[in-house]
């Protein structure tokens, strides 16, 4: 049987989510794979946005803030179950999204880049100064999902990292199903037209501005969805979730690893969760390991990394 | 396809593997803001727990045991906190935690330390930390709270009863600011203006004029820290406020006097540590051993002044050995009773003595009053 692309995927994630766990030595592991899913959700979004569409967002946190600070604030002030927040949390942005994108998709280029980072430095200053709400720069206890307890009265009995690694990793693999859906749809087709060129794209009769603000709110639910997990899983949060180094982050996971393609983001993300937790003991160079890799990356590797090699062992595109 | 990115996967894993650590007798762990926007506070926490725990081994270690610090760099980051806290209980299996430089990070690793049920000694200050009392979680750095008191406790003996406060919105000020309002009134005095600055603000005039037009306002607290309070205080001196003046502890080194220029500082009050001032402090001052010690040990082994920050650590790890050798294993359970019967160990903080219901152990005689005279700290009696 000859595998699509999309099945392909999603056969090595659901292995990867499956089978690495055998080769953990400890519970520790757990924590970092689950990271590693919550950032793989996160990037999906940026390559809906960035690698079928071409826009650019510097302000993606903004949304993964509002998601997290929804699971910590809407069980508390409304009593509503943390998953149900997730939920809201994803709801909001997707209409911030729509609000905001509506103007700030008719920009181009730097222009847009620029607006969508003041968008998530504006996110990022209301829950640092909204203090009787968001209790401000130290953070805020997030309720427990409870899901865990749920699956012990089924007899499932799991630890709070291994709970945590299968539910990331299974919320990364229907997310990453639903974006390459998308990208075989029409819609997928359109954005990646717009992304050719908008001109062109405009003359065969697609609505690039509505196009354009679709793939935006999708995305913008994708990071909120990823905020969401981040919170109930560290069962706190602060701030920095929202800051501008974490959308910088995301752009540069998905860049890294290949923009155009859901694996390869996914990679990038996995090479910049795990990079950090190996180079501890060069704590001093992370810094400039990371940025020498994003530079060969970038001169010698264009498409990212993974859409790279892939084309080097098989000699075309995935 | 799925060959390659497997494999990719599991050589990833093992150099993953690679970093795990050789096993020691006593391990201790510790997750500190040594880099990142909270440098200042754990660079010198990192160097003295380093510091410490190659002295405490050069002399025999703990009942004859070594020590082995496995430190991790969270840059202040609660995220990584927790990855790093998670990787000292699950991978490393530490007997104990220090750590947490701001209280982001250490809020972060106290929920791991709780689950685990490992020792965790934090170096932030929020008093949510210890309040209410968790089992494992122990902190060094006396609470925002208690800087309120001491400053209030002075103000009420210069018989003023209308102050009027500048905050910084930052994390540590805008928890400083709360806590103040939260126990003016035990001191009888009223806070008749209440203003606030980003930390980065570049200049304070406006929010100090409007204090300044203020009716009756007779003393003026500043929580915050970073370069803020010393532009404040420069702006205090620009616009000739003739008031008494409080900076936080949070300011509490020889750079705020530097920045904010000696002139301008001249007068300014705070609550500080005895490791400030360790050159004035008393010969029966239960504190002057420790903070001798600290200091000559730390400044001959990075050429730096000590910082309160690096106090914090040091009399975290000071705790922590002393419990070692009390509980004579490295159960974490024992390590934590041994920590709770701490009773009057000088620290450069102040004197710890813990219990059941306080795991701060400290009080208000922990703080001095300190103030600049000539471009020098001196103690107020």
């Amino acid at each position: 049987m000859r595998l699509t692309p999309k099945s392909a995927t999603l056969i090595v994630l659901a292995l990867l989510v499956a089978i690495t766990p055998f080769f953990f030595p400890s519970g520790y592991y757990y924590r970092v794979g689950a990271l590693l899913f919550v950032n793989g959700i996160a990037v999906t979004g940026i390559v809906i946005l960035t690698g079928y569409a071409g826009q650019i967002s510097l302000g993606h946190a903004g949304f993964a803030g509002i998601g997290a600070y929804a699971c910590a604030l809407a069980p508390v002030h409304w009593g509503l179950h943390p998953a149900l927040a997730a939920v809201l949390g994803a709801a909001i942005s997707a209409v911030l999204a729509y609000l905001v994108g509506r103007p700030i998709l008719r920009l181009k280029g730097y222009y847009l880049g620029v607006a969508t980072l003041g968008f998530g430095i504006l996110v990022s200053m209301v829950l640092n100064n909204e203090r009787q709400l968001t209790r401000g720069p130290d953070g805020i206890e997030v309720a427990d999902l409870g899901l865990r307890e749920v699956l012990k009265g089924w007899g499932l009995n799991l630890t709070n990292g291994e709970f945590w690694y299968f539910f990331c990793g299974l919320c990364l693999i229907i997310g990453a199903w639903l974006a390459l859906n998308l990208h075989n749809s029409p819609t997928g087709r359109a954005l990646r037209a717009l992304h050719g060129s908008e001109v062109a794209a405009r003359t065969v009769g697609v609505d690039v501005a509505r196009f354009k603000l679709q793939a935006f709110v999708i995305s913008a639910v994708y990071a909120s969805v990823a905020g969401s997990l981040l919170a109930l899983q560290n069962k706190f949060i602060t701030p920095d979730v929202a800051g501008f180094m974490h959308s910088v982050e995301m752009v540069t996971m998905a860049v890294l690893g290949g923009v155009g393609s859901v694996l390869g983001a996914i990679f990038g993300a996995g090479i910049l969760t795990l990079l950090p937790q190996v180079l501890t003991v060069f704590a001093e160079y992370e810094q400039m390991v990371l940025g020498l890799v994003m530079l060969l990356v970038m001169i010698f590797l264009r498409e990212g990394l993974l859409p790279s090699i892939l084309k080097k062992f098989w000699g075309k595109d995935e | 396809m799925t060959k390659t990115l497997t494999t990719t996967a599991l050589g990833l894993l093992a150099v993953l593997g690679l970093t795990g650590t050789a096993v020691a007798d006593i391990k201790i762990g510790a997750s500190i803001a040594a880099t990142g926007p909270a440098a200042f506070l754990g660079d010198p926490e990192a160097k003295t727990l380093e510091m410490l725990v190659e002295e405490l081994n050069a002399a025999g270690g703990i009942n004859g045991e070594k020590v082995e610090l496995v430190l991790y760099d969270d840059g202040g980051d609660p995220n990584k906190a927790r990855t790093f806290a998670t990787r000292l209980v699950e991978d490393d299996e530490v007997s104990a935690i220090i750590g947490g430089s701001t209280t982001g990070t250490t809020m972060s690793i106290l929920s791991v330390a709780e689950d685990a049920e490992v020792p965790f000694i934090s170096l932030a200050g929020a008093i949510d930390i210890i309040d209410p009392v968790k089992p494992y979680t122990f902190k060094t750095p006396h609470t925002d709270r208690m800087a309120c008191q001491k400053i209030f406790e002075d103000i009420q003996k210069r018989g003023l009863t209308k102050v009027g406060m500048i905050s910084g919105t930052d994390g540590f000020g805008a928890s400083m600011q709360a806590q103040c309002k939260a126990v003016v009134a035990d001191y009888g005095i009223e806070i008749v203006a209440d203003e606030t600055y980003d930390p980065k603000d570049a200049d304070m005039t406006a929010q100090l004029t409007k204090i300044k037009n203020t009716e009756g306002v007779q003393a003026l607290v500043n929580p915050g820290f970073g370069q803020g309070p010393s532009i404040v205080t420069r702006n205090y001196k620009q616009l000739a406020l003739d008031l008494p003046f409080y900076q936080s502890h949070g300011v509490a080194s020889d750079g705020f006097i530097a920045l904010a220029g000696a002139d301008a500082a001249e007068g300014v009050r705070l609550p500080g540590t005895a490791l400030l001032v360790a050159d004035l402090l008393a010969d029966d001052d239960a504190q002057k051993p420790a903070v001798t010690a600290y200091k000559a040990a730390f400044e001959a082994k990075t050429g730096a002044a000590v910082s309160t920050f690096g106090g914090y650590a040091n009399d975290a790890f000071l705790i922590l050995a002393d419990a070692l050798r009390r509980a004579g294993s490295s159960e974490p359970a024992a390590i934590r009773d041994a920590i709770e019967a701490t009773a009057g160990l000088a620290g450069t903080t102040g004197v710890y003595t813990f219990s059941a219901t306080d795991h701060l152990g400290l009080d208000l005689t922990a703080f001095r009053m300190l103030e600049i005279k000539d471009g020098k700290w001196t103690l107020v009696e």
